[in-house]
C-alpha cells in the first residue's frame, strides 16, 4: 500500500513537472513533417529537396504562425509503400499536423490516398508529379503547388518538331506514373504538331545495365527522347556515350536537372545541346531567381544551382509556412483554416507566380531550356524561353483533356 | 553409363545411345544460335524479335553481365563449399571494392591501379573477416550466417556515410573507350551496304576477363595442390584435417581469394555500369540466385548459373521489361523443384 502512495506520488509529481513543459512545447514549435528519398536510387534528389525546404524556411525566419519550425524527417526509397510507411510513422507516431513530401511520382499517388485516412493533417506535395496525385480521384487535404510531369512539358514537344526539325522520336523512360505524365505532355504536343513517336521503351526503375535496351531503339529516328531520373539517367546517358550513339537526345525534366549534369562521368559530350522543359532554367536572370539561388547555395553540399527538386520542396514548404502563418499556426481544429488558407494562397515564387485550381493543383510558368556549357566548365541548363501560366490540363478544355484518358505505357500514342 | 546401359541403350533407341541423341541435340541446338548470330535474318524474324540488333547486342550484354556474375558468385561459392556458410556479406564486398577502385583510381589517375587495388585491399579484408569473425565461430552456421548479415548492414551504412547516396562512375581509361565494329551483319540497307554490330569494347574487355578468371579459377581447383586441398575440404573437411592439411589456412586462401574477386567485380563492373548504395544487396541476390541455380559449392554450376540469369536478365529486358524481374526467380524455382541441388550440385 505505501508502494501503491509513494508511485502514485512519483507519478502526479512528474506529470506536474512535465505538463507545463509539455504545453510549453505545444505553444512555441510547430512539427511539420519532411517526407523525401534520402535511401535507393533517388537520393541525391531527396537531399537536394530536402536543401531546398530548408532554404524556404532559413528566408521566413526559421517560424510559422509565431511558433518555431520543427523539422521531422521521413525516409523513403522512391516506392510506394517506403512512401507511405514513413508518411504514417510521421503522422501516426511524431503526431505531425502539416506534412511535406513525397518526391517520386508513385509515391505521391499512395500518399495522396493515404491523406484521405488522415483528414485532420495537411499534406503539401513534394517535388512528385504524376498527373493522377491531383487530377484524378484527388484528396481534400492534398495540395500541389509545384506543376505536374505533363505541366513540366509544356513547349518542347512543339519546339522539338518546329525549331529542332524532329519529326520521328523514340521514348526511353522508366516504368512509372512520373515518366507516363512526362511522356504524355511531350507527346501531347509532339503529334499534335505532326511528329511521330514509333518505339517507346519503358524500362524499370533502378535499371543499371541499358545496353540492350539502347541496341533495341529503332535506327531510323531523328532524336531520342529520355524521361529517366537520377542513377538511371546517369547509366543510361554514359552508357549510350560509351555505345557510340550518335541519336541526339530530348531530356524529360528530370533527366537534364542539376542532379544529373553535375554527375562524375563522361555524360558532357551527349548531353550538350539537348532541349528540355522543366519548371526551372538555371540561367534563369530574374532577380527572385538570382536571390534564391544564393540562398540555396548557403545550404551544405549545394549544386551550382538549385535543382528543380529543391525548387518544388522550396515551393511546398513555402506554401505551408505562408498558410500556417495566416491561420496563426493555430491547427487545433483539424486544420480546416489552413486548408481554406491554402486554397486561397497565391504568392510569387522565384519563378513567377503561382496559384492554385480547384483541384489544389499549381499554375505555374514553366521553362523551355537548353544545356550548355557554362563559364566556368560545368553544365547549365540555359533559358530558351518562358512558357507563361501552364495549367494542367494544358490549356485544354477539361472535359476534352480528362477523355484523352489515364496516363499510362500505351496513352497517348502516335506511331 | 556401363557397357550394359550401353547395350540396353542401343537396343531400345534403335541405334541411338542416349550420349549420341544428347551430342546431336546441342549440336543442333550449337547450329541454331551460330545461324541467329551470323545469318542475315529473314523480315518474319526481324518483326518477332524487334531486330536482329536487339537480340545480337541482348545476348552479347547478358554474356557480360553473366561475366560479372560469374566473378562475384564463383567466391562465393567457394566460402559456401568449404565452410559450409552462406556469407551474405559477399555484395558489401562488392561494393567497397568499387568504391576503393574509385577513390585510388581517381587520386592516382591509372585506372588499372585501381582495379588491383580493389583485388588486393578486398582480399586482405576477407583475410582479416575470415581470422577475425568465422574463426571464432567455428562449426556455427546459423551463427555465422546471422553475424554475416550484421556485418553487411554495418558495412552498408558506413559506406554511405563515407561516400554518400550519390552515383559514381568509374573513369576507365581512353584505350578501352569507344565502340567497335563486330563482324555481324545486323542488317543490310537497301543500297546492299551491310551494317555491322556495334558493341562497347569496354564490354568485351569485361567477358574476356572473365572468361580468362573463369579458366584460371577451374586450373587452380584442379591442377594444383592448393587447388586438391580445396576440392577435399569441399567433400569431407574432417577428413582433409585429419589427413594433416592446415585447414585454417586453407579457408584464409579461399576467403581471400572469394572477396578479393568480389572487389575485383566492383571496380570492373563499377566501370561498365555505375556504383550506389543498394548494389550490394543486388549482387548478393544475384550472386544467391546464380548459385542456387548451378549448385552450391561448384564453380562450373557458377558459371551455368551466371549464363543462365545473366541471359535471362537481358532478354527479359528488351523483350518483356515489366516482367523481366519475374523471368529470374522462374528460372530459379524451376531448377529448385527439378533439381533442388542446383544444376551442378552434388547431392548431400
Amino acid at each position: 500500500m505505501r508502494l501503491h502512495r509513494r508511485s502514485l506520488l512519483a507519478l502526479a509529481l512528474a506529470t506536474g513537472l512535465t505538463a507545463p513543459s509539455l504545453a510549453l512545447a505545444q505553444d512555441d514549435t510547430i512539427k511539420i513533417g519532411l517526407l523525401a528519398t534520402f535511401e535507393g536510387p533517388f537520393t541525391v534528389l531527396g537531399e537536394d529537396g530536402e536543401r531546398g525546404a530548408l532554404t524556404a524556411i532559413e528566408e521566413l525566419g526559421g517560424t510559422a504562425g509565431g511558433k518555431k519550425i520543427e523539422i521531422v524527417k521521413g525516409s523513403s526509397d522512391a516506392s510506394p509503400d517506403s512512401a507511405v510507411r514513413a508518411a504514417r510513422k510521421l503522422v501516426e507516431q511524431d503526431g505531425v499536423k502539416v506534412l511535406v513530401g513525397p518526391l517520386s511520382g508513385d509515391e505521391g499517388i499512395a500518399v495522396k490516398d493515404y491523406a484521405k485516412t488522415q483528414p485532420g493533417v495537411t499534406f503539401l506535395n513534394g517535388a512528385s508529379a504524376a498527373q493522377d496525385t491531383t487530377f484524378r480521384d484527388p484528396a481534400e487535404n492534398f495540395f500541389r503547388f509545384g506543376t505536374d510531369g505533363a505541366q513540366w512539358m509544356a513547349g518542347l514537344g512543339t519546339y522539338a518538331f518546329n525549331d529542332k526539325g524532329y519529326k520521328n522520336v523514340a521514348v526511353v523512360a522508366e516504368d512509372y506514373s512520373f515518366p507516363y505524365t512526362q511522356v504524355f505532355g511531350f507527346m501531347a504536343e509532339f503529334c499534335k504538331a505532326g511528329g511521330k513517336v514509333p518505339s517507346k521503351s519503358w524500362v524499370p526503375i533502378g535499371n543499371k545495365d541499358y545496353s540492350s535496351v539502347i541496341a533495341a531503339l529503332p535506327d531510323d529516328v531523328d532524336a531520342i527522347y529520355v524521361a529517366l531520373g537520377g542513377a538511371d539517367a546517369v547509366n543510361f546517358l554514359s552508357q549510350y556515350q560509351q555505345s557510340g550513339g550518335s541519336a541526339p537526345l530530348i531530356g524529360g525534366s528530370i533527366t537534364v536537372d542539376q542532379t544529373v549534369l553535375t554527375s562524375q562521368g563522361k555524360t558532357r559530350d551527349v548531353l550538350i545541346g539537348t532541349p528540355a522543359a522543366g519548371p526551372t532554367a538555371d540561367t534563369n536572370d530574374a532577380p527572385a531567381w538570382l536571390a534564391f539561388t544564393e540562398a540555396y547555395k548557403k545550404q551544405p553540399n549545394a549544386f551550382p544551382s538549385p535543382s528543380l527538386f529543391a525548387h518544388a520542396y522550396y515551393i511546398n514548404m513555402k506554401a505551408a509556412i505562408l498558410g500556417l502563418n495566416e491561420v496563426k499556426g493555430d491547427v487545433s481544429d483539424g486544420g480546416a483554416n489552413l486548408r481554406a488558407a491554402l486554397s486561397k494562397l497565391s504568392f510569387d515564387t522565384p519563378t513567377g507566380k503561382v496559384s492554385l485550381d480547384k483541384n489544389r493543383n499549381a499554375v505555374a510558368d514553366i521553362y523551355l531550356t537548353e544545356v550548355v556549357e557554362g563559364p566556368d566548365g560545368n553544365l547549365l541548363n540555359k533559358l530558351i524561353k518562358v512558357v507563361p501560366q501552364v495549367n494542367q490540363t494544358l490549356g485544354i478544355d477539361e472535359a476534352e483533356f480528362k477523355a484523352l484518358g489515364a496516363v499510362s505505357r500505351d496513352n497517348p500514342s502516335c506511331e | 553409363m556401363s557397357l550394359l546401359d550401353q547395350q540396353r541403350a542401343s537396343v531400345e533407341g534403335g541405334g541411338f545411345t542416349r550420349r549420341q541423341a544428347w551430342g546431336l541435340f546441342w549440336l543442333l541446338l550449337a547450329a541454331i544460335v551460330a545461324w541467329l548470330i551470323f545469318a542475315v535474318w529473314p523480315a518474319w524474324l526481324n518483326a518477332v524479335l524487334t531486330s536482329k540488333k536487339a537480340f545480337v547486342s541482348a545476348v552479347m550484354n547478358g554474356l557480360t553481365l553473366a561475366g560479372l556474375y560469374f566473378l562475384v558468385a564463383s567466391g562465393f561459392t567457394l566460402v559456401f563449399g568449404l565452410m559450409r556458410n552462406v556469407n551474405l556479406a559477399h555484395g558489401s564486398l562488392y561494393l567497397l571494392g568499387a568504391y576503393i577502385g574509385y577513390e585510388v583510381g581517381a587520386r592516382t589517375g591509372y585506372w588499372l591501379i585501381g582495379v588491383a587495388a580493389g583485388f588486393v585491399v578486398l582480399a586482405i579484408v576477407g583475410v582479416l573477416m575470415q581470422v577475425l569473425v568465422f574463426r571464432r565461430l567455428e562449426g556455427d552456421d546459423l551463427r555465422q550466417t546471422l553475424v554475416t548479415i550484421g556485418i553487411s548492414i554495418v558495412a552498408a551504412d558506413l559506406m554511405l556515410a563515407v561516400w554518400g547516396g550519390q552515383t559514381y562512375q568509374l573513369a576507365t581509361p581512353e584505350w578501352l573507350d569507344g565502340a567497335v565494329t563486330l563482324p555481324i551483319i545486323t542488317a543490310v540497307r537497301s543500297n546492299g551496304a551491310s551494317v555491322f554490330l556495334t558493341y562497347p569494347f569496354y564490354r568485351l574487355v569485361v567477358l574476356f576477363a572473365a572468361v580468362v578468371i573463369g579458366v584460371g579459377l577451374w586450373l587452380m581447383l584442379n591442377r594444383t595442390r592448393v587447388g586438391m586441398m580445396i576440392r577435399a575440404g569441399v567433400d569431407d573437411r574432417a577428413m582433409l584435417s585429419a589427413s594433416g592439411v592446415n585447414v585454417h589456412a586453407v579457408f584464409a586462401i579461399v576467403f581471400a581469394v572469394g572477396a578479393g574477386l568480389a572487389g575485383f567485380a566492383g571496380v570492373v563492373g563499377g566501370s561498365a555500369l555505375s556504383v550506389a548504395p543498394g548494389e550490394d544487396v543486388r549482387y548478393l541476390l544475384a550472386s544467391l540466385v546464380v548459385v542456387i541455380v548451378g549448385g552450391m559449392g561448384s564453380i562450373t554450376g557458377a558459371a551455368i548459373g551466371a549464363l543462365l540469369i545473366g541471359l535471362a536478365e537481358q532478354i527479359g529486358l528488351v523483350y518483356f521489361p515489366t516482367y523481366g524481374v519475374v523471368l529470374t526467380f522462374v528460372i530459379m524455382v524451376v531448377t529448385l523443384a527439378i533439381r533442388p541441388q542446383g544444376i551442378m550440385g552434388k547431392a548431400r
